[in-house]
């Protein structure tokens, strides 16, 4: 979708400020949003991509001003509203309604390393070859999904090289809105500098970006 | 239906949710501390778990992970090939935190070229071996501009490249995670292993500074 989050190539967004000696979280709720994201119990089967969706549809002008860790919590409920998990008065009071269900599933502590080690993998082995190969001119389609995509906008309609192949994996156009894993070929494409932003840039520069085999063409 | 109308309704039954989100506290710490309990009193959360994860990030995921495969990379040149041709199975190697599911490519800073890495569209990081990222990496300056202006973002950090090095910026997705294997710096010749891990910042592996000895 065409929103905010879609940032490659803007202006006006300030200088960037770090922190020296930054902590992993600011103030302990930062802590505790964070851990629960990861740590509660999903709907089956649900697509780590929509996760990124689900980020996606915040408002602009919130996704702009919440802290990450705010965007996280926003996520959550998101997830569990729509799987029906939690209902809005739920959520509204901060405690259980008197009908609800206690499930006995949650994550253990003793969990957490393992959960960390054995993330899903997006690789699938794909029947079909790739469809481009190695160094081939490819043009990333003019596209508008108004759903998922890791095309950026910045990227469409340009034309850069194949540099690497990454096998097949899960195409996150589909899978955020739960319409299966999908899989593709993913490559490694690079793009001139000048080819993305015009003759102002310099031209020893590049852009790298992995792209799925839907959203090029060959030039 | 088609995969386009598919995600029309699914972005009208996600804007029908935002009432809800808004009559939420705005005090984050509050609506944390809400949702916590009730996914608590619903068996959905186990709040020793959420310890358990936040004291995993603060104390055993970090850049210190990534900072040894780094030094490795410098004192043993077999090691480092093998990290640049298949990074997920070097970096394995070091049994620090398996893969986590991701993909890991490493590429090498020199005199003539600079790697920098940038996630415009959220804020993929290699977690394994840099834990969770600084804010400024998934701050709305650094996402836009990463691509746009490698130049002016790395002034900001004090790093002023000469006109003739060649920037590769990679704007990561999910899939694939890279880490920046800086220079190593003159005069370290005489350094352990372990001394020079200990060099190695957060921000030179993601390619917006260069290790000092």
């Amino acid at each position: 979708m065409n929103s905010i989050h879609d940032m490659g190539g803007m202006h006006g967004l300030g200088a960037v400020r770090a922190e020296p000696n930054e902590p992993p979280f600011h103030e302990k709720w930062e802590g505790r949003a964070g851990g629960i994201v990861e740590v509660m119990t999903f709907p089956e089967n649900f697509p780590g991509d929509r996760f990124r969706y689900l980020r996606e549809t915040l408002r602009p002008d919130l996704y702009l001003t919440q802290s990450y860790y705010e965007q996280w919590l926003y996520v959550a409920e998101q997830i569990l509203l729509e799987a029906g998990m939690i209902s809005a008065e739920e959520l509204r009071d901060g405690r259980a309604g008197p009908s609800a269900a206690k499930r006995n599933d949650a994550m253990r502590a003793d969990a957490v390393w393992g959960f960390l080690h054995d993330r899903a993998h997006t690789g699938r082995k794909l029947a079909e070859g790739p469809r481009f190969a190695i160094g081939q001119r490819v043009r990333a389609r003019n596209m508008q999904p108004d759903g998922h995509t890791r095309l950026p906008r910045y990227a469409r309609g340009k034309t850069g090289i194949v540099t690497r192949h990454h096998g097949g994996h899960v195409l996150p156009d589909a899978h955020a809105h739960w319409q299966g894993p999908a899989p593709q070929h993913l490559y490694t494409v690079r793009f001139t500098a000048r080819e993305l932003w015009g003759e102002a840039a310099n031209p020893r520069d590049r852009v790298n970006l992995d792209l799925w085999e839907s959203y090029l063409e060959p030039a | 239906m088609s995969q386009h109308d598919h995600a029309h309704e699914d972005s009208a039954a996600i804007a029908h949710h935002h009432d809800i989100h808004s009559e939420l506290p705005s005090d984050p710490a509050l609506r944390v501390k809400a949702l916590e309990s009730l996914l608590t009193e619903k068996g959905l959360v186990d709040p020793a778990t959420v310890d358990a994860w936040v004291e995993t990030y603060e104390s055993r995921i970090g850049p210190r992970n990534g900072a040894k495969v780094v030094a490795k990379a410098w004192v043993d040149p077999d090691y480092k090939r093998r990290l640049l041709s298949d990074a997920t199975k070097a970096i394995g190697e070091l049994d620090m935190l398996g893969n986590q599911g991701q993909h890991m490519v490493a590429l090498e800073n020199t005199p003539e070229i600079h790697n920098l890495v940038v996630c415009t569209l959220c804020s993929c990081y290699p977690l394994p071996v840099l834990g969770l990222p600084p804010v400024w990496y998934k701050s709305a300056p650094y996402r836009s501009r990463a691509v746009l202006d490698p130049r002016g973002v790395l002034k900001e950090f004090g790093l002023e490249l000469q006109e003739h090095v060649k920037i590769r910026v990679w704007d990561s997705t999910a899939e694939v995670r890279y880490l920046v294997v800086p220079e190593r710096p003159a005069g370290t010749e005489k350094l352990s292993e372990e001394q020079l891990a200990a060099l190695v910042t957060r921000d030179s592996m993601i390619g917006v500074a260069k290790v000092k000895a």
